[in-house]
């Protein structure tokens, strides 16, 4: 690739192809394809078979002759991972969820020869009577405001040609032919950006400081692909659904840093992401957009995948280059920073996925329309992951200030079995709960930290009335037990004696100076410990107790679960009343713990009652109850 | 204290060179280790004693930094796998969905105690994974490449009656 007009080339080539994805799509397909049919590829849908789907596809394309006129394309992620796996038909725009192996061919021959959508597949939200609603109409996708995935379902990852066609590359030629590297630091700074990986520091700032350091043996642009906070997974898909525009983010990072070679650091546990990221980065290799000269210019830059193995303290960003290195992956102390001294003692760039996926768009369309969106401090917008306890599990993008409630209930569709919303879990184990009450402030980095929980790189897990929250303290306490690294003393030790007592209190066996000591553990291991994992590890406990201090109180004071979770604290009962005697649960029960005369109310022998539940599961008249 | 069961090293010549091609490919290169050993997990499904010997003396790498990074990252993995290897995703997402009780119900199911993790015939399995990032479908688990999501406790016995082979 040695001029723009080479990539001018390949985008109108690919013009009315991919338009056809458009939801404003006027062009009149001159084009011998009439339609196109998006299966999602993320793994959400991988998972739940969508290669079959696609193959099946394929086939039945082809049986019927149709392959030229009607194209398959395998997409990345498109958000709504609850309703898996996803196909979406252009030009109509027909949204079929949760389709299965045995539906294509009715979706083919109904569909794709006689023209009629098959309704009975197609997402209820869009049913209308006489046409079908776009999917920018639907609760799931009207609020949300696509930066960073605005390719993802949108375009084929492993092609190239159509993440030109919409633009792609586009920032990096500008950047290379019309900008300083200066200029281009000045747009990221201008533009608010915030790093997206959780801590929020403002990307510009960073980008100026590497690029400060004088480049006297090399330096190094990296990305942090090692998303390793529990529930979280933006970073996989952008990669899994974009992979280019990080590819292209990091070539224009090492432009304005002055840098020549880069390395994603990327989990293992994301088969399908490093598998993209390899293609994306073997066809940019061949269109001359890595490597020497690129766009005809003296701008030489290469990329390579370093994979992670397993460990959690590697998404901090010094164990990170050390695990680089081809060591343990051990965090150390700063300064030095990065910037100054990082990968192999050279200075070093690193941003999350996520935030390089928002730099081409900002370059192409200036700070001034990204500071437009989101709020004063946060501009711009954040993905998340939601799951748990939620009737939209998946992938959404919303604007900086969205209220919870909005993503929740609007977004999300609210919590199934019409169970009461407790909290919001963000920034998975150094994060914290956002409790009922506070659902209605606008989401912020800053509004999140005040209110003690943090955004984290954007996991956010609902729970509803049956979790409790001292379990999930332990739960996030457990996790960060096994991945401390065990180099600094409050975290190798601070954390575990932390986890004790919370076992203490699950168990029945706390006192009310336990929830004080706590506190005061957490506090000092925060100022104490030497990197983020450590000094963020407390953050779960110190929110619940901030927010739910009633339920650790239940759990010393009065020896019970209010959630009915922690099995210690809890007794199961048969309501005499509710009972009809039909013997369903004693039949259940593993070690003959009830008993009772057919069709009158059985009871529950508490000695033997292993608290196993297969008894409430069972019983048709919810005559069982947890105290 | 009660002694772990091991089962014997038996590496096969091809898997041999196999990893003299990948450890003289990485060599000379910056970081080459944590490369190398993802290969070697891969050409033998774990990384015994004799697989981090030939790596230590073909690298040229000390053998006390190798068993220190095998030992640090969870991927990487010093007991054999069954021959179904059974992942159920502790992640976040999964937990507060019940995965905790389908990782107890597989073990209770497989006869597992304790610490043990693979069953004695060495035909499953199991660990605790982390987020696999399939949390659209939690609670999952995966049975080698094969992922199964929305799952509850009754669907263990039908899954394990699936690998009876």
């Amino acid at each position: 690739m040695k001029s723009l007009a080479e990539l001018e080339a390949i985008k109108s080539k690919m013009k009315d192809f991919v338009d056809m994805r458009k939801e404003d799509s006027a062009c009149d397909h001159a084009d011998s394809v009439r339609a196109t049919v998006l299966v999602c590829g993320g793994t959400g849908c991988t998972s739940s078979s969508s290669p079959k789907i696609i193959k099946e596809f394929k086939d039945q394309i082809a049986a019927k002759g149709l392959e030229d006129e009607v194209k398959v394309i395998q997409t990345g992620c498109f958000g709504l991972c609850a309703l898996g796996p996803i196909v979406i038909v252009y030009p109509e725009g027909a949204f079929y969820s949760t389709v299965q192996v045995e539906d294509v061919a009715e979706i083919v021959s109904e569909h794709l020869v006689k023209g009629n959508i098959v309704t009975r597949l197609l997402y209820e939200e869009t049913v209308q009577e006489d046409s079908i609603k776009s999917l920018n109409e639907t609760n799931f996708y009207k609020k949300q405001m696509r930066i960073a995935l605005r390719n993802c379902g949108v375009i084929d990852p492993e092609n190239i040609d159509e993440y030109i066609a919409l633009d792609g590359y586009k920032a990096l030629s500008k950047v290379l032919t019309e900008m300083t590297p200066e200029q281009v630091i000045d747009v990221v700074k201008d533009s608010g950006l915030r790093g997206r990986g959780g801590g929020g520091f403002p990307t510009g700032i960073k980008w100026m400081l590497a690029a400060k350091s004088p480049n006297v043996i090399g330096k190094y642009v990296c990305c942090n692909a090692d998303e390793g906070d529990p529930g979280a997974f933006m970073d996989r898909s952008v990669l899994e659904g974009d992979p280019h525009a990080v590819i292209e983010a990091m070539a224009i990072a090492a432009y304005a840093v002055n840098a020549e070679q880069g390395y994603i650091y990327i989990r293992a546990e994301y088969p399908i992401a490093v598998k993209r990221l390899q293609i994306a980065i073997d066809q940019a290799r061949e269109y001359g957009l890595l490597g020497k000269g690129i766009f005809g210019t003296d701008f030489n830059f290469d990329l390579d995948i370093r994979l992670g193995a397993g460990a959690f303290v590697c998404g901090e960003e010094t164990a990170l280059m050390t695990s680089i290195e081809g060591m343990r992956g051990e965090p150390r102390p700063r300064p030095p920073f990065p910037a100054v001294k990082g990968l192999w003692g050279k200075p070093t760039l690193l941003n999350n996925v996520e935030t390089y996926a928002n730099i081409p768009q900002i370059i192409l369309n200036g700070a001034d329309w990204f500071t437009s969106i989101g709020t004063e401090k946060s501009t711009g917008t954040k993905v998340f992951a939601l799951g748990g306890k939620i009737n939209n599990t998946g992938l959404v993008e919303v604007p900086m200030g969205t209220t919870l409630r909005e993503i929740v209930e609007e977004i999300g569709g609210g919590i199934p079995n019409g169970k009461k919303f407790k909290a919001a879990q963000t920034g998975g184990p150094s994060g914290g709960c956002i409790p009922a009450s506070l659902m209605d402030i606008a989401i912020d980095y800053d509004s999140l930290i005040q209110n003690g929980a943090m955004m984290g790189s954007g996991g956010l897990i609902v729970m509803d009335e049956d979790n409790c929250m001292v379990d999930i303290a332990k739960f996030f306490l457990e996790f960060t037990v096994d991945e401390s690294c065990g180099k600094c003393t409050p975290c190798r030790i601070g954390i575990k004696r932390m986890l004790e007592i919370l076992e203490r209190i699950t168990k029945g066996n706390g006192c009310l100076e336990d929830i004080d000591k706590l506190e005061q553990l957490a506090y000092s291991i925060k100022e104490s410990a030497l990197c983020g994992l450590g000094q963020t590890a407390p953050n779960p406990i110190l929110s619940t107790i901030r927010f739910f201090r009633d339920e650790y109180e239940a759990h010393v004071v009065d020896k019970k679960c209010p959630a009915g979770v922690c099995k210690a604290l809890v007794s199961y009962k048969i309501v005499a009343d509710k009972c009809k005697g039909c013997s369903l649960c004693a039949r259940q029960c593993p070690v003959n713990a009830i008993s009772g005369e057919i069709k009158s109310p059985f009871t529950i022998d508490t000695s033997k009652c292993i608290k196993c539940g297969a008894c409430i599961e069972k019983c048709k008249f919810g005559a069982i109850i947890v105290e | 204290m009660n002694k772990k069961e091991t089962v014997a090293f038996n590496g096969t010549k091809e898997q041999e060179a196999k990893l003299m091609e990948a450890i003289n490919r990485h060599k000379g290169s910056d970081g080459a280790l944590i490369p190398v050993l993802h290969e070697a997990q891969n050409i033998y499904g774990y990384l015994p004693i004799e697989v981090q010997t030939m790596i230590s003396k073909n690298l040229d790498v000390p053998m006390a930094e190798i068993y220190g990074v095998v030992t640090f990252y969870t991927q990487f993995t010093t007991e054999p796998k069954g021959k179904y290897h059974i992942g159920v995703c502790l992640g976040t997402a999964c937990y507060v969905k019940g995965s905790g009780d389908i990782f107890n119900k597989i073990k209770e199911k497989l006869g597992l105690t304790g610490d043990s993790t693979c069953t004695p015939d060495g035909k499953f399995s199991i660990e605790a994974t982390r987020c696999i990032g399939a949390c659209g479908l939690a609670p999952v688990l995966t049975v080698n490449d094969e992922v199964y999501g929305k799952l509850t406790v009754d669907d263990v016995d039908r899954i394990l009656s699936k690998y009876t082979d």
